[in-house]
């Protein structure tokens, strides 16, 4: 009996584990910023390059950057979700324009709308490193207190908003 | 035409020129160590390559990075340490010893051991189950004797 059992056991244990295994995402790496205060910059706005824009001037509220640029495929997924939510005028939504063109970011906000309060941009990507940037794009939820709480890995879509994104801003909007 | 066609893609090769070492610094040095550090970190977006060998276009940044953090005279384990302080553990192709990794280093020991001991184990009680068959009851033995003599009788 004991001959058959083990293997069986054995056998079982190992297709769960492949199961799990299956249903991970390796492209999803935790990112080690989450709890971690948001990484300094200023960087020229993406309409109006003579005026910069800092994390720093977010202090005391609750916002979210979003990593776009006009190259990334699953960007044009995200667009109208994020249109979507900055009608709501729930949470002010900030850009970083990655590794992009001035004139083919602003094109790209002219025909699809800009969902933006404002964008930064970051042309050669030094910010990207800086936030663990790997695959555009990436929207990161930063409290009052400037620490990153969130991110998501990937375009934002109406399930993990209302799932994760929208129940995290109400709660440390409250805070 | 079609042959014409074939011949054109067979000279294709030819004139594509690979683009591996595009991005030189100056300093072959620097150039060798920063390649020699990044042979030991992961590409995040091609994630089965090394950030050396990779042509992902975040890879040209983090080895621009990297050149920049040794020509300001950072040692490698700060680079390392900025680069884990992104991107987590992951980017390390080596993880590091730590709570959450002991599994991961010790496991393929503990099989080992495991297996080692259940070897051990089947060994000895194949042994004893040998020793118990040798190992005659005095009637046996009696009877064994008995019976050898009758066979030298007849």
């Amino acid at each position: 009996m004991m001959r058959f059992l083990l293997p069986l056991v054995i056998f079982i244990v190992l297709a769960g584990f492949l199961f799990v295994g299956l249903g991970l995402n390796p492209r999803e790496v935790p990112s080690p910023l989450i709890d971690k205060p948001a990484p300094a910059f200023t960087l020229p706005q993406l309409h109006q390059p003579q005026k910069a824009f800092s994390p720093a001037d977010m202090q005391g509220k609750v916002w979210l950057l979003n990593v776009w640029a006009s190259w990334c495929v699953s960007c044009r997924e995200e667009h109208p979700v994020l249109m979507a939510l900055a009608q709501q005028g729930v949470v002010p939504i900030y850009g970083l324009n990655y590794k992009d063109k001035k004139a083919d970011g602003e094109l790209w906000l002219q025909r699809g709308g800009d969902p933006y309060v404002l964008s930064a941009m970051d042309e050669e990507g030094r910010i990207g490193i800086d936030y663990g940037v790997y695959g555009v794009p990436e929207t990161y939820v930063i409290d009052k207190q400037g620490v990153i709480r969130y991110k998501q890995i990937g375009p934002v879509t109406p399930q993990n908003l209302s799932e994760k994104i929208l129940p995290l801003v109400a709660e440390l909007q409250k805070k | 035409m079609k042959k014409l066609l074939i011949l054109l893609f067979c000279l294709m090769p030819v004139f594509a020129v690979a683009g591996e070492a595009r991005d030189m610094a100056a300093d072959p040095v620097l150039e060798k160590r920063m390649i020699g550090l990044a042979e030991k970190l992961r590409c995040l977006v091609c994630q089965n390559e090394s950030l050396a060998s990779s042509h992902a276009e975040l890879a040209e940044d983090l080895r621009r990075e990297v050149r920049e953090q040794m020509q300001k005279g950072l040692s490698d384990d700060e680079i390392v340490d900025y680069l884990v302080s992104r991107y987590g553990d992951f980017v390390l192709y080596e993880p590091p010893f730590k709570s959450y990794t002991l599994l991961l280093w010790l496991g393929p020991f503990a099989l080992l051991l495991i297996g080692a001991g259940v070897l051990v184990f089947q060994l000895r009680k194949r042994r004893t189950v040998a020793g118990d068959e040798s190992a005659l009851t005095p009637e046996a033995a009696q009877r064994a004797a008995a019976l050898l003599e009758e066979e030298s009788k007849s």
